[in-house]
């Protein structure tokens, strides 16, 4: 115990010794989603290597982790800028205020979408969330109740369906992926049950996310090369990816259309497909001039260069948004207009 | 014919008991071989992954560094994307369709701008000049040299568009005029972090890590000698004393994760210091090594034989004379490996660094003790979730950077105790 105590005094004569100069000099901090983490990666090397100064720090953290650290107040020991694959939360916002931590700019960078992808081989599927939902969900509501899920095949859930066996390959719980499937498909398609609506907010998420474990849904890794090949092994199975993955990916799959919709870079852009996720970054104005550098990033972030249709960030999966959605971007990130 | 009985009864047991005796032997040399075996096959299994990040594949690119593109005052800002794509148009006959020049801009590896900013940056009389550079090419090119990938057709079986015939032709094309080479490459060792596998590197993380185990030295070692001399020997004998050892000792066994959370919310949260810093990080590797520190000192000064102490006293010196001229100097080589023990464990530690956020992606090597920084084994967790196929033989290759650091740190503690044994026993 002394020597804790000793040493957290130490700590404390190190601190006073080599307290941080004025945090002007400290590099720009970015945390946040792990999904926004590739992108804003390249725009820190890019930017690292265009100003030649300093690299920006970039940390993963998740959207959640990286508001609680965004939102912990001003200054050099908290982050410049949160991404997020969702928007910021009201209750985030009050966390942010509570900590007066001032005015954000909210940045919409592009699109990430999801794709439920089958063999090219195979006959040509189309699914709604609430028939995914009944395919993969544990428990199912039947007479009132709910019940362990007993669809084995496709056509167990609507008559006009294939008659194959439900073989689903998806992404461990640990992915982003995960999170947003689960959000976008699973709870957009249990939320249509009246059964589902009436439960209590704790049980109901319960049953919308999670998925059933007897071997239909099967948990791929993250490794997306093996879902494919396993896809083209197997023409009734289907897989899970990124939207950019099946882009890649083309000639040996196809996109199985969701609500009649199939996902291409249009309807991701106009959101006619459902499966679509909105990439933002905030910005926290009060570091604006103060933190050296910050303003060059966010210039670099919503340059053509990386958000445009050809640009780097494109490269690395995302979809980008239309070219006036990104004037407008590019106009409310530079000019700093506050949230709402 | 009792005793005969007796005799062969015994010679039964005897035969047994060898046999016992045999079995055992031969239990434990399998016992050593199977551990001297799985280590033979970690390592060949890392070192035969970790040959290709040793070596770049490289094209031969007359570049010219037109004064139109590039500013003379600010050369980092200039249009380098389409100045490379036109030189890499030279490469092809001046027929050549879009869809070849498109295969032409995707021969050189994405970070190759970088590369050009900086050179031109740091030397800009090159302006104006037409240059002849070796520029590292696209990773799957690279693995496809090295033989790590087939190029494949978009229609096969496995799908993935990651190399396609026609830029593996081109690239084959290249090959044959000598315009590929290959090379070893100091950039592993070299250069910070990069998403481009060919430029990425171990030396941002190998600093960051080294600035963190000095202040975990600096730290632990003085704290934890000093905490352990007390116990030994001027602690009052008691309950008190007791609790307060049985305390550290048990410390010694805290997951290091927790050690983390201290540091988040001591040193990040209640300091306000700099998040990621190897200062942070040497602090909270400290914490974790102090115990440790502490339990091996007292051990080894618990040994020292009670008579030189009692010599010392006897002459007249006091106590704290005695411990820092007889006592102490006897059991540093104890102290010492004890000491580069813990210090070797918390080299290799990753959990609590998460915490305090020694993880972040940096493009630069730190500069400071405060400034943001990676650990090596965080760098390594880093390059196992990439996509690039070229992070594979470079997570491998510091994997092994690591363990080979770590073998030399546990040799020095050996040769350090053998050094210090040698010196007392001659200076007796």
């Amino acid at each position: 115990m002394t020597g804790l105590t000793a040493a957290t005094a130490l700590a404390a004569a190190l601190l006073t010794l080599t307290a941080p100069a004025a945090w002007s000099q400290e590099p720009v901090h970015i945390v946040g989603s792990s999904t926004v983490f590739p992108f804003t990666q390249a725009v820190a090397e890019e930017y690292a290597s265009v100003s030649g100064g300093g690299a920006p720090v970039v940390e993963s953290t998740g959207t959640g982790g990286g508001m609680k650290l965004f939102c912990g107040g001003v200054g050099s020991a908290t982050p410049d800028i949160v991404g997020a694959s969702r928007e910021i939360k009201e209750s985030e916002i009050a966390l942010c205020e509570q900590n007066q931590v001032g005015s954000l700019t909210e940045v919409l960078i592009g699109y990430d979408g999801l794709s439920i992808a089958q063999s090219r081989s195979g006959a040509a599927l189309s699914l709604t969330v609430e028939q995914i939902y009944l395919a993969l969900a544990a428990e199912v509501p039947a007479d009132g109740d709910f019940v362990e899920n007993p669809h084995e095949r496709w056509s167990d859930i609507d008559p006009a369906l294939p008659d194959s066996e439900i073989t689903v390959f998806g992404p461990p719980p640990t992915s982003g992926t995960r999170d947003a499937f689960v959000e976008l498909a699973m709870e957009a398609g249990c939320s249509a049950f009246a059964e589902v609506l009436a439960l209590k907010a704790a049980r109901r998420d319960v049953v919308c996310a999670r998925m059933r474990g007897d071997g239909h849904f099967v948990e791929a890794g993250e490794n997306d090369n093996l879902i494919v090949q396993r896809l083209v092994a197997d023409e009734s199975a289907l897989g899970i990816f990124g939207f950019s993955f099946l882009q890649e990916n083309q000639d040996a799959l196809r996109g199985v259309s969701i609500g009649g919709v199939a996902p291409s870079f249009a309807s991701v852009r106009d959101r006619s497909y459902p499966l679509v996720r909105p990439l933002f970054f905030y910005i926290k104005n009060s570091h604006r001039g103060v933190v050296d550098g910050l303003e060059d990033f966010v210039f670099e972030y919503v340059d053509e260069a990386a958000i445009g249709d050809d640009g780097y960030l494109a490269e690395r999966g995302l979809v980008p948004l239309s070219e006036e959605e990104r004037g407008r971007v590019r106009e409310a990130a530079l000019e700093a207009t506050p949230l709402r | 014919m009792t005793a005969a009985m007796t005799m062969t009864a015994a010679q039964g047991r005897l035969a047994k008991r060898r046999r016992k005796d045999s079995i055992f032997a031969v239990a434990g040399a399998v016992a050593v071989a199977l551990t001297l075996l799985w280590i033979l096959f970690l390592f060949t299994t890392l070192t035969v992954r970790a040959i290709p990040a040793m070596t770049t594949t490289e094209l031969r690119l007359e570049i010219r560094l037109d004064p139109e593109r590039i500013p003379a005052n600010n050369p980092r800002r200039g249009d380098w994307r389409n100045l490379l794509a036109e030189s890499l148009n030279t490469l092809l006959p001046e027929t050549a369709t879009r869809e070849e020049q498109k295969l032409a801009r995707n021969l050189p590896s994405k970070g190759t701008i970088h590369l050009l900013r900086n050179t031109v940056a740091e030397n800009p009389g090159l302006i104006g000049t037409t240059r002849t550079f070796w520029i590292p090419v696209a990773d799957p090119l690279d693995q496809y040299r090295k033989g790590l990938l087939a190029p494949a057709e978009n229609t096969d079986g496995a799908g993935v568009t990651i190399l396609s015939p026609e830029q593996a032709a081109l690239f084959d094309t290249l090959r044959a005029q000598n315009k590929i080479r290959t090379r070893p490459s100091w950039r592993f060792f070299r250069n910070p972090d990069s998403r481009f596998p060919a430029l990425a590197g171990i030396a941002g993380a190998a600093v960051g890590s080294t600035m963190a185990i000095l202040v975990c030295f600096l730290v632990a070692f003085p704290v934890g000698v000093a905490a352990a001399v007390w116990f030994e020997e001027f602690a009052p004998r008691g309950k008190r004393t007791d609790l307060f050892r049985i305390n550290v000792y048990n410390l010694a066994a805290v997951p290091s994760i927790i050690f983390g959370l201290l540091g988040l919310s001591v040193f990040l949260n209640l300091f306000g210091m700099v998040r990621g810093s190897p200062l942070v990080g040497g602090l909270v590797l400290a914490l974790m090594t102090l115990p440790i520190i502490v339990v091996v000192s007292s051990a080894a000064i618990g040994a020292v034989p009670r008579e030189i102490r009692d010599a010392a006293l006897a002459l007249g010196a006091s106590r704290q004379e005695a411990m820092r001229h007889h006592t102490l100097p006897y059991a540093l080589p104890g102290i010492l490996t004890g000491a580069i023990i813990g210090l070797a464990r918390a080299f290799g530690e990753t959990a609590p660094l998460l915490l305090i956020g020694m993880n972040a992606f940096l493009a630069t090597t730190p500069a400071s003790f405060t400034a943001p920084a990676t650990a090596l084994p965080a760098q390594i967790f880093l390059w196992a979730d990439q996509p690039e196929r070229g992070f594979v033989s470079r997570t491998s290759a510091a994997i092994l950077a690591l363990l080979v650091l770590l073998f030399a740190i546990n040799l020095a503690a050996i040769l350090m105790r053998y050094h210090f044994e040698n010196k007392r026993r001659r200076g007796r």
